[in-house]
């Protein structure tokens, strides 16, 4: 038996792929990236809208040619011609390889290093220091005080009320250190350098807003910098599972002027 | 003469439960999968009801870990890959190279019945104290090392890596077997460069899938000792858990990361290029015209697949992995876009002056090649470091694997299924209820990871019980309701392609031997195929798998890749 009736036709078939190709082009034009406020996340919205507008022009491009060619192709219509010669099939892919290879690499080495640099490079002389301890489920924050120095810290004398970041009361440095629970202060245009650690599992460091997020490590200390541009307050979150109350781990962000930094951090008591 | 049927199993036993037939084999992988696709997809209801009415605490935190990391632990292991991989693979490679099975029946039969028992630990891991492991599908430590760090992480985990363990056991017997049969059982004729792109995709598959598992054996071990044998291989120095500190020192949890990222990325390709292999092949039939490129397919697969073991950092920028390395991985990773969009460009342009024959499987087909696009492009997103660094653990990440390893996998099994179902039962599937069926997945399926997409762009982080206490995630959370009602209607749809399958298999249309005018050797087999595949001498090959001309009469518009004499 060979097939029975007429082969079944639905060239109108391709006007789905019209529609699918306008439809997500256009939904991704939609501006869903949030306001950012933070110097290198400029940077990084440019980065995404240039992929966003390459690639977004490639997927529409595609399926409109998908689709016109089940429209042309769909009627059943005996075609001549169809098979081209090896050296021409060949030559055809070198367009893809070569379009793919620009887009791709002009978006990591010319759209993205410069930014990588304001991310991974050398910190500014001036940037302001301060620690953010990750710990199961929520983020402890510690400022050197007036000394400028951040003390020492020791694992077995981690208590969760009564010391919860283990300072050592023998150093002078860790004396004067102030903890606190989620709530991390700011200055505005200058800035910051956050050395992470963890106490237990990985977590995720991120202020959405700043486009920042770097995990911090159990054993390691890693560091994230960025310069927050407006004055607010933002929220920190963990964007890595760190057990049932990831979800909660939230903090604030408060960026202020130097001067209300100052005297905001005056008014802090030392832990110890 | 006949000496295949002469060694044809007779008893219920040996020719249904431990068969060593290639195609029964197969069919217990794919039915085995379907299983697990209804544990799956009920996990992932479970998640996205969650998600969306949060206020109702459906589950409880821990609960919904566990839900997020089994979803996607069966979904990976015990659905794509046991459906596409392990269940279209063993069906078609010998008959699609004109073999009579595969090299090593025996060990294929080990190898379904290995990974059996680590369904059962999966699925009886729902059972024990503290629920089922609850780190993530990643498995990343110290939250899968330590009982202390989730309830999942006691007997739960214990029994997640011990699933692993064979799971790869049997994935590499599989592999193993795969290569060993495209090298050594091809038909006369069949060359390397005759083979169907289903074969070279199963063959890149199997290569990638032997080569990037072990290391995750290795990195289960380690992780079992750690967690039972008292050693610190992922461990460092200064845990503390309710205020005690651990004795473990010395190791590093970066490093479990790199062995589960040199198998986890490989695995991507593993999942997704048997779905492109799939859609080529469905492609040629119905678009009545040879591949185009075939040649520059063969060789970007394997391009692909050399680039996809040297890239799985870009899994790891944000994790405290050097970044310059991170900008390494970067350069090597956005490179496969080439390949890939060859491998597009020759899918597309084999359209191009055909003659399209709009059956059900080539719906399937079409519509894969859109979602290759789609979560191919949204890659690019992800591997370039520096936009990572937003996107990475967003929705954004969620929406493009699962078109990638769940949406493009899927479809091209879907679509298969439709197209091999004459040859694996000798009857059709009910045309209208596909039709159905189709419509109703795939739409709603496209616009819920396009969704996810936008969630991510807007913000919305992955893995979270509720994300309403944030007010960066409200735009983003906004899409969850639509999504989830999309959810429901997919997964309904799936109980027309189930009840189809099962009532199709006893009652469909007797298909004929070559009822789609197809050209590659499975069609020159009886349907359904016996056990040797051909009743009497094995198929001649003398040409190439695709030679249709659109330019002949309908009905004489193609050539079998090979003649059984």
């Amino acid at each position: 038996m060979s097939t029975s009736g007429a082969a079944p036709r639905s060239p109108a078939f391709g006007l789905l792929f019209y529609a699918l190709g306008i439809l997500v082009v256009a939904g991704f034009a939609v501006g869903w990236l949030p306001e950012v406020s933070s110097a290198h996340g400029h940077g990084i919205d440019r980065v995404i809208r240039y992929l966003l507008l390459t690639t977004g022009t490639l997927f529409l491009v595609g399926c409109l040619v998908l689709g016109r060619f089940i429209l042309t192709y769909g009627r059943g219509a005996p075609q001549e011609g169809a098979v081209l010669s090896e050296r021409t099939q060949l030559l055809w892919a070198i367009v893809p390889v070569l379009l793919m290879c620009a887009i791709s690499e002009v978006g990591v080495l010319v759209m993205a290093l410069p930014v990588f640099g304001e991310v991974y490079g050398e910190p500014a002389e001036d940037a302001f220091e301060v620690e953010v301890v990750g710990k199961q489920f929520e983020w402890l924050v510690r400022y050197p005080g007036p000394d400028g120095v951040l003390g020492e810290v020791d694992h077995d004398k981690v208590h969760d009320s009564r010391n919860p970041l283990g300072l050592v009361k023998s150093d002078p440095a860790a004396r004067d250190d102030i903890v606190l629970r989620g709530q991390l202060h700011l200055p505005v245009g200058r800035m910051s350098i956050v050395s992470l650690r963890s106490l237990d599992v990985i977590h995720s460091f991120t202020v959405p807003l700043f486009r920042t997020k770097q995990d911090t490590l159990p054993g390691y200390t890693a560091f994230t910098q960025f310069t927050p541009e407006k004055e607010g307050t933002f929220e920190l979150a963990c964007a890595e599972l760190c057990g049932l109350g990831h979800y909660r781990m939230q903090g604030t962000v408060t960026v202020q002027s130097e001067e209300e930094l100052a005297q905001w951090l005056s008014e802090q008591e030392p832990w110890l | 003469m006949a000496v295949a049927q002469e060694h044809a199993p007779q008893t219920f036993i040996s020719k249904y439960v431990f068969s060593t037939d290639h195609k029964v084999i197969g069919l217990q992988y794919i039915l085995t999968a379907l299983f697990m696709g209804i544990v799956g997809s009920a996990l992932a209801v479970l998640i996205r009801a969650q998600i969306t009415w949060p206020e109702k605490a459906l589950v409880t935190p821990e609960n919904y870990i566990s839900l997020v990391t089994m979803h996607g632990t069966i979904m990976v292991f015990f659905v794509v890959s046991l459906a596409l991989v392990s269940g279209f693979g063993n069906f078609l490679i010998p008959l699609m190279l004109g073999a009579r099975d595969m090299a090593y029946p025996f060990l294929n039969m080990l190898s379904y019945w290995t990974v059996v028992p680590a369904c059962l630990l999966v699925l009886a891991s729902f059972l024990v104290e503290g629920g089922a492991a609850a780190a993530g599908w990643t498995a990343y430590p110290p939250l899968s090392a330590l009982p202390e760090a989730v309830p999942g992480s006691g007997l739960g985990q214990t029994l997640w890596l011990l699933a692993m363990a064979l799971f790869i056991a049997s994935f590499t017997m599989g592999g193993l077997n795969y290569i060993a049969t495209i090298l050594n059982c091809r038909a006369r004729g069949m060359t390397l460069m005759r083979m169907p792109l289903t074969v070279w995709t199963y063959f890149m598959s199997a290569i990638l899938g032997v080569l990037s598992f072990p290391p995750l054996t290795a990195a289960a071990i380690m992780l079992l000792l750690d967690r039972h044998g008292g050693t610190s291989f992922f461990l460092p120095e200064g845990l503390v858990f309710g205020n005690e500190t651990l004795p473990h020192q010395g190791g590093t949890p970066l490093l479990f990361q790199h062995l589960f990222w040199f198998l986890g990325h490989p695995e991507v390709y593993v999942l997704v290029l048997p779905g492109i292999g799939i859609t080529f092949d469905l492609l040629a039939t119905f678009a009545r015209r040879p591949i185009f490129g075939y040649r520059t397919s063969v060789w970007s697969l394997v391009v692909v697949g050399f680039l996809s073991m040297i890239v799985w950092g870009h899994h790891m920028y944000v994790t405290g992995m050097n970044p310059y390395v991170g900008e390494y991985f970067s350069i090597a990773t956005v490179l496969i876009t080439a390949p890939f969009a060859v491998l597009g460009l020759n899918l597309v342009a084999s359209l191009w002056r055909s003659r399209i024959r709009m059956e059900v499987p080539m719906y399937w087909a079409l519509g894969t090649i859109a979602v290759i696009g789609l979560g191919g492009f949204g890659g690019l997103f992800l591997a370039t470091s520096i936009s990572d660094i937003y996107f990475h653990e967003s929705f954004f990440v969620v929406g493009h694997f699962h078109l990638m390893i769940g949406v493009v996998t899927v479809l091209s099994a879907l679509g298969g299924t439709y197209y091999w179902f004459p040859k694996m039962f000798g009857r059709k599937m009910s045309v209208g209820l596909a039709k159905l069926h189709f419509w109703t997945t795939y739409l709603p399926v496209v616009a819920v990871f396009a969704l996810m997409h936008f969630q991510g762009l807007s913000g919305l982080l992955r893995r979270y019980y509720d994300h309403t206490i944030y007010e960066f995630q409200e735009a983003g959370i906004g899409l969850a309701l639509p999504i989830t009602i999309l959810v429901f209607v997919v997964t309904g749809s799936q109980l027309v392609f189930i009840y189809n399958f099962f009532v199709s298999m006893r009652r469909g249309e007797v298909a004929s031997a070559n009822p789609w005018n197809g050209t590659t050797l499975e069609w020159t087999a009886p349907s359904p195929a016996p056990h040797g595949n051909w009743p009497g001498a094995l198929p001649v090959v003398d040409r190439h798998p695709y030679d249709y001309d659109p330019a002949a009469p309908a009905e004489a518009d193609f050539k079998p890749q090979g003649t059984v004499a």
